[in-house]
């Protein structure tokens, strides 16, 4: 049988169209009204561009007074405490005037109540955060209200992101620390050896509709709200009294304000 | 190629060896492992998808929702049927398949699979709240 190059030609690309009709039947003939399932936030999520605390340091007088906050907050989050300095972890805890705003202020001698006073500090969820530039892997990332969060599936602890916070608010978890646990909460994942870990403002409670442990905790205390919303506790608390941000200066933008 | 009789001593003593376990469990089948659904499994009858997606995707399902949580924030699966699940492993995958041990483990050893979920997340929400 004599068969022209061009015929043959022809009926390999005639064959080639034809695998392609099913497929293409089978995705044109699929309901496009059909089910499919769908993801999004829960009913009682809790909104803002950009959230902030406030944190009135003149109703914290002493250790005790910052100390059920602490607690609170590193009980949810299951935050193992090590006797070994060098491996502590820490999501919010008090530190004193000048180590909190060395640099910013310059006076010599401070009232005696501020000098004694114990200041909160926590990851300040900065508008600017140089950890998430730092991050390789995008672990840390800047939510659209502007909560600094941790993805701590991707993080491979390299720990650029520690070194990049002016504010030595992330810890690194050097041992498993669920040994380390007193208690757990079962509601919360614990982390693994090898990953850093910090403050998210409580991500996994203001998709419930509740607002921090920290700020619950404080009973009025702290002011927790959108900084862009000039109806927010928050936001009119920074209207009415003079704060201080922690190292200003630095151009990240601190997202906790404290009233001195 | 005097050595021709050594060379073919080790190669068969090679075989023989790396093909030890071929012939050692030959004819013999490891049975597939059989799974145990927990009565509030058993009760709801199907899962957030159908069984059989369930069982050879499921992964799929877990990996979406990760992203879908940690990265955009968003706790709520509406699946098909229009049944809502708050979107955690631990505490609405493990809140029927509380039997962690006889359920995901099962399969697991069985395929060699190690999955890392449990170095953080919590194992059993129910046991011990």
């Amino acid at each position: 049988m004599d068969i022209r190059r061009r015929r043959i030609l022809q009926l390999l690309g005639l064959s080639a169209a034809a695998l392609t009709v099913k497929p293409v039947y089978d995705a044109l003939a699929a309901d496009p009204g059909a089910a499919r399932p769908k993801l999004g936030p829960g009913r009682e999520q809790l909104r803002a561009k950009q959230w902030v605390m406030v944190i009135d340091t003149r109703r914290f007088a002493s250790e005790a007074d910052v100390e059920p906050l602490i607690e609170a907050c590193h009980r949810i989050h299951n935050v193992p405490r090590f006797e070994l300095k060098r491996w502590e972890i820490k999501w919010i805890w008090a530190t004193e005037y000048k180590h909190a705003f060395s640099g910013t202020s310059s006076d010599r001698f401070l009232a005696a109540a501020v000098e004694k006073r114990p200041f909160l500090v926590l990851c300040n969820q900065c508008e600017n955060p140089p950890c998430v530039r730092a991050c390789p892997t995008q672990a840390t990332f800047k939510r659209e209200d502007g909560i600094v969060m941790m993805d701590f599936h991707r993080c491979i602890g390299c720990r650029f992101c520690m070194a990049a916070c002016p504010f030595g608010a992330r810890s690194f978890n050097y041992t498993d620390p669920r040994p380390y646990l007193k208690h757990t909460n079962k509601l919360f994942p614990t982390r693994m050896k090898g990953v850093v870990e910090k403050c998210s403002f409580c991500a996994e409670r203001l998709a419930e509709g509740k607002r921090p442990a920290c700020v619950e905790a404080a009973g009025g205390k702290i002011a927790f709200g959108d900084l862009y919303d000039p109806s927010s506790e928050a936001h009119q608390w920074i209207r009415k009294n003079y704060t201080l941000r922690r190292k200003v200066n630095l151009g990240t933008e601190p997202a906790v304000y404290y009233i001195v | 190629m005097k050595d021709k009789r050594w060379i073919v001593t080790g190669l068969v003593v090679f075989l023989l060896i790396v093909l030890f376990p071929f012939w050692y469990n030959r004819g013999r089948a490891v049975p597939p492992p059989e799974v145990k659904l927990t009565e509030k499994a058993k009760a709801e009858k199907e899962c957030v998808l159908s069984r059989d997606y369930m069982k050879a995707e499921h992964m799929q399902i877990l990996d979406l929702w990760r992203e879908t949580v940690v990265r955009e924030g968003n706790r709520i699966y509406t699946n098909p049927k229009g049944r809502e699940f708050v979107m955690s492993l631990s505490n609405t995958c493990l809140d029927c398949h509380a039997n962690k041990a006889e359920f995901c483990d099962k399969c697991h050893n069985y395929a060699s699979v190690r999955p890392y979920c449990w170095d953080c997340h919590i194992e059993n929400p129910k046991e011990a709240r």
